[in-house]
């Protein structure tokens, strides 16, 4: 792949263009100790800050995870409001076109290591909105996925099952979804650019 | 020079205790806020694996000298805080760097570090820091005026600007404490202390899903962790200086944890059982009520105890 190329940020007018970096993105290297690296995984995967993108039918399962009834906070799962703060990326049902040119910019303000959970059919197939004009069919050609949650909605219970699946694969150190998009980095631009026509934000949001 | 190493040997201990009481505090007050709304919360640990991932994690944005600077300030505030404050009564090793005078010192700290957050969230960019650092500031000032009168009410009381020598003062008997001999300064400086905690009603400042998380929305990864360990210090700080100012101060550690714990029972009992306050509504809350119960101490401690 190509690293030293700088980013064309073609979307953007030749003003514009100065304010923006045109670095690309750099892929995580582990820590050279292994047991540094594993202590921190650990610690990844018990301390998961989510950042909620409600695009559909899945911001409403999301919101009772944190009620008393079933409680993710005991688990180290936490809500963060903020991109920066946030280590898993959880995609809420379909993604429009439009509300998809939001997750890329979200996703990529967030800090590695970040995974990303997708739940229901709909972000895996398309779901009930396969043939919509205006619906995207599989996320994953546009960010990575690490970790899919089926159903129609999915209720909370399988969410926190794949909460606690994701934490096994980060205490594993098998997420590396991160660093595959770092790698195909042109190839999913390319898919992103396909389908948002108004592409009018620089190539990699830092 | 051999005096002054053992003190700040003395103050690195006493730092490394409270930080790490200041960390289980906040994950106590935490479990204890999900059990008012009947769930189990976070393992009491939890804020220590939180600190470690935010450690790990990496960066890649940089927004100038004063974005890195800000939790470099906020952190020398909470040191700087706790460095002035004796936390344990009548003990050589935890008295840290006490000294005539402190009190004014300890107070113009406690505004330090709000001051870096300032600088460093206002050059993240971001329009919801900007927001939270201008409500920040607002409500500062305005609980600030109760509590400074608080505090002149205690030093006329006390004739003396040392923390030492207003815990001395309070020695005896618990009828001693500032608490029964100045009720009016203690409750003035409580109703501050509730706007110091930033809980609900007075959370207008990180105002969680209202205005993201306020002030720090552009930190992350070490930043963050850097202002999650200032916040226990500072919060422990405080404690301990409002324990030594009002409640007699402590003359050994379970004395120490048993009243600030109860101290922040105050912020929390309310805090759960008040939903937030409108921004205008806070700042005027302290500039009546409270400021009026402040003058109306330092009239009492005129009357009572500077004749």
């Amino acid at each position: 792949m190509d690293t030293l190329t700088p980013l064309t940020n073609s979307g953007l007018s030749p003003e514009e263009r100065e304010l923006f970096s045109d670095a690309r993105p750099v892929a995580y290297e582990p820590y050279p100790a292994k047991v540094v690296e594993g202590v921190l995984n650990w610690a990844r995967a018990n301390s998961m800050w989510i950042l909620a993108f409600g695009t559909g039918c899945g911001a409403i399962e999301i919101n009772p995870l944190m009620t008393a009834r079933f409680d993710a906070n005991r688990m180290g799962v936490a809500m963060r409001q903020t991109p920066r703060q946030s280590s898993v990326f959880m995609i809420g049902g379909y993604a429009s076109v439009k509300s998809l040119k939001r997750i890329i910019r979200s996703y990529e303000q967030m800090q590695g290591p970040k995974f990303v959970v997708s739940l229901g059919i709909c972000p895996i197939n398309g779901g009930m909105y396969w043939d919509s004009y205006n619906t995207i069919n599989r996320i994953d050609q546009y960010i990575p996925v690490d970790l899919y949650i089926t159903g129609c909605m999915p209720r909370p219970e399988p969410l926190i099952a794949g909460l606690l699946e994701l934490k096994k694969m980060i205490k594993a150190g098998k997420c590396d979804g991160a660093n595959r998009y770092v790698q195909n980095f042109d190839w999913y631009k390319e898919n992103q650019k396909r389908v948002i026509k108004d592409w009018n934000m620089p190539d990699y949001n830092w | 020079m051999m005096d002054w190493l053992v003190k700040i040997g003395y103050f690195l201990l006493t730092l490394g205790i409270v930080t790490v009481y200041g960390l289980l505090l906040s994950a106590f007050i935490a479990r204890t806020i999900a059990k008012v709304q009947g769930r189990i919360g976070i393992p009491i640990y939890q804020v220590f694996i939180d600190i470690l991932k935010n450690l790990g994690k990496r960066t890649a944005v940089s927004h100038g000298v004063m974005f890195f600077l800000g939790p470099v300030l906020r952190i020398a505030g909470g040191i700087g805080t706790l460095a002035f404050i004796p936390v344990i009564y009548g003990s050589e090793v935890y008295s840290n760097f006490s000294m005539a005078g402190d009190l004014m010192l300890v107070i113009y700290f406690v505004f330090f570090g709000q001051l870096g957050m300032a600088l460093g969230a206002g050059e993240g960019g971001h329009p919801y820091s900007a927001i939270g650092v201008a409500r920040g500031l607002a409500q500062m000032s305005a609980f600030e005026l109760p509590f400074a009168l608080a505090i002149v009410s205690i030093v006329v009381q006390y004739g003396t600007l040392s923390i030492t020598d207003i815990v001395a003062a309070q020695q005896g008997s618990f009828w001693h404490w500032t608490l029964f001999t100045n009720p009016l300064a203690t409750v003035a400086a409580m109703i501050a202390f509730l706007g110091m905690t930033g809980y609900s009603p007075f959370d207008v400042v990180l105002a969680p899903n209202e205005i993201p998380v306020g002030p720090p929305t552009e930190y992350h990864s070490s930043f963050l962790a850097l202002m999650n360990t200032n916040q226990a210090i500072f919060a422990a700080a405080k404690l301990i200086l409002f324990m030594n100012l009002f409640f007699g101060g402590a003359t050994n550690l379970i004395e120490l944890v048993v009243k600030t714990w109860a101290i922040y029972m105050v912020a929390i009992f309310i805090g759960v059982a008040f939903p937030r306050f409108r921004v205008d509504q806070s700042i005027r809350f302290f500039l009546r009520v409270p400021t009026l119960i402040g003058i109306a101490s330092i009239v009492f401690v005129q009357m009572t105890f500077a004749s």
